[in-house]
């Protein structure tokens, strides 16, 4: 049978064979490589709180704060006054450096980029465009008449 | 001595046409005219690469790229390695000297139009081998392991992740998962080690293949003088001139290692606050100033910060495609909005540079720059009087 009468011959079906083998081919060598290059989803311990330390640290009172540990998350615990520990996200919302607070000004700042947060962890100058998430603390007392343990934990 | 070169190259030419490669370089020459100095820039940043190659394949024999070794080898390489200090440090401002030059030779090509027809590939090639050195200088800031780094590779690949749509992969992509981790380091050794080298070979060979083919463009301006001067043989003229200026470039290296050793800082801790002056290397400078200046907030759905950062993405696509946005040159031979449109961005990219600093030491940087092509260009660029 020619090819004129059909409209697809032996050439062209050979063509259309070999144009998707190699198209295949391509596609089975990429696609492994694409997926490899993207990073698993490790899923990671959920952290519910921790323990920051006794109320009389001395990083605390030098420094007035203290980056914490939470799981693998930064979190930033400060005295806005005293015996009131508050403790918020460390991670800046606008491009995830980690804040500082500065005992002086009052205020929770970010080095990188001059973000400003209050004491409620609100954005109000700079370019950070959401509020740091807040954390609960509590002061628990273990032993009567001993500096009370600080215990930071989701809110 | 001369009869045994000879038998070598007889032997060779019967099996690789030797001859042709020496009548071409032979044959090859130079335009001269008064901005002919242009044409040693790219040589230049040439030679940093090739120094890039020579102390990173060095230092590799060291360092170790994981979070818990990398900053204590580089300080191993720095303190206890015979001459390791000289290494590290030369390849510190080789990176930035090349990139540099690299901005002095994107800068001299752009205003002497020299991505004309039908040198649009080679400035294609160019643009893209610029790129990758700016991957190179950000994947290899953050292989020591310090503070600066650490901090510096947060915000850039945050900034990436800003990007609608596609950012969250990219960061991810970038970091080897969510966050700033040993796992990004090793990613960026990968990247700086291998992926980023192989793809610059690439494409370097391809851009030096294009110049080779199509010879040095001559700005239009010095076309008629270009024309009336005889040009200078490739070999030995201007090859011995481009040799000179390695070996000042060399000293300059030498010195600026020796008396101002490239510091360590102090290691990576992802639980300690970012102190001030954190800041991305100086090529970076510009954009990270802009970033400071945009407010917090978001418009249908996208962050303010996200519009810089895609503004800086379309600046770096027209960039690319320049030869063929500007009909003015292929038409009339002069393009005027693309010279005004240069001088702003260089003054944009300046300005920013200084603010971000603080300091009047990028503009000095800038005008001295264009001083010192200036007085090369008088010293080089002048008829020789006929002996």
């Amino acid at each position: 049978m020619s090819e004129a009468t059909t409209g697809f011959g032996r050439r062209k079906f050979i063509n259309w064979f070999l144009g998707t083998s190699l198209g295949g081919l391509l596609l089975m060598i990429v696609y492994p490589i694409v997926r490899y290059i993207s990073p698993p989803e490790i899923p990671e311990a959920t952290t519910n709180q921790v323990e920051a330390g006794r109320e009389d640290d001395p990083e605390l009172l030098e420094k007035g704060y203290k980056i914490v540990q939470f799981g693998v998350e930064p979190v930033i615990l400060f005295a806005a006054g005293p015996r009131d520990f508050r403790a918020f996200s460390a991670t800046c919302t606008h491009l995830d450096c980690i804040v500082e607070f500065q005992k002086q000004e009052k205020r929770i700042f970010c080095n990188c980029h001059g973000g400003v947060y209050d004491l409620n962890g609100r954005n109000v100058a700079g370019p950070p465009p959401r509020p740091l998430t807040a954390y609960r603390v509590d002061l628990v007392e273990t032993t009567p008449g001993q500096p009370a343990t600080i215990v930071v934990s989701k809110a | 001595m001369a009869r045994a070169t000879e038998r070598v190259l007889a032997w060779l030419e019967e099996r690789v046409p030797v001859s042709t490669v020496i009548e071409l370089v032979k044959h090859k020459t130079v335009p001269m005219h008064r901005l002919s100095v242009y044409y040693y820039l790219g040589g230049m940043t040439l030679f940093f690469f090739i120094v890039q190659v020579t102390t990173g394949i060095l230092l590799m024999l060291y360092y170790r790229p994981s979070a818990e070794e990398a900053f204590e080898s580089v300080e191993f390489i720095m303190t206890v390695v015979p001459f390791g200090w000289l290494i590290r440090s030369i390849h510190s401002w080789s990176a930035n000297l090349m990139i540099f030059f690299a901005f002095l030779h994107l800068a001299t090509v752009f205003f002497g139009k020299a991505y004309r027809k039908p040198r649009e590939l080679t400035w294609v090639t160019g643009c893209l081998v610029f790129f990758l050195a700016m991957g190179f200088g950000f994947s290899g800031y953050l292989l020591p392991w310090n503070k600066l780094a650490f901090f510096a590779t947060k915000v850039g690949t945050d900034i990436a992740g800003s990007v609608p749509l596609v950012g969250e992969w990219v960061m991810r992509f970038l970091r080897g998962g969510e966050r700033v981790t040993g796992g990004t380091l090793s990613r960026f050794y990968g990247w700086h080690v291998a992926i980023l080298p192989a793809l610059a070979t690439g494409l370097l060979g391809l851009h030096l293949l294009l110049v080779q083919l199509q010879g040095m463009s001559v700005p239009p301006s010095c076309e008629k003088e270009a024309a009336e001067r005889r040009p200078l043989k490739f070999f030995p003229d201007f090859f011995l001139r481009d040799l000179f200026g390695w070996l000042v470039a060399l000293a300059v290296l030498a010195a600026l290692a020796a008396f101002l050793p490239w510091e360590l800082g102090e290691k990576a801790d992802p639980f300690a606050p970012a102190y001030k002056n954190i800041r991305p290397e100086w090529y970076f400078m510009f954009m990270f100033q802009t970033l400071k200046l945009v407010p917090g907030g978001e418009i249908a759905g996208i962050e303010y910060e996200a519009i810089p950062i895609m503004l800086f993405n379309l600046a770096g696509l027209l960039l690319v495609l320049v030869p063929f946005l500007d009909r003015g040159i292929v038409r009339n031979g002069r393009s005027p909005g693309f010279t005004a449109i240069g001088v702003v961005a260089v003054a944009y990219i300046v300005g920013m540079t200084a603010w971000g600093y603080h300091s009047w030491v990028p503009v000095w940087v800038a005008l001295g720059s264009i001083l010192f092509i200036a007085l090369l260009a008088l010293a080089t660029g002048r008829k020789r009087r006929a002996r």
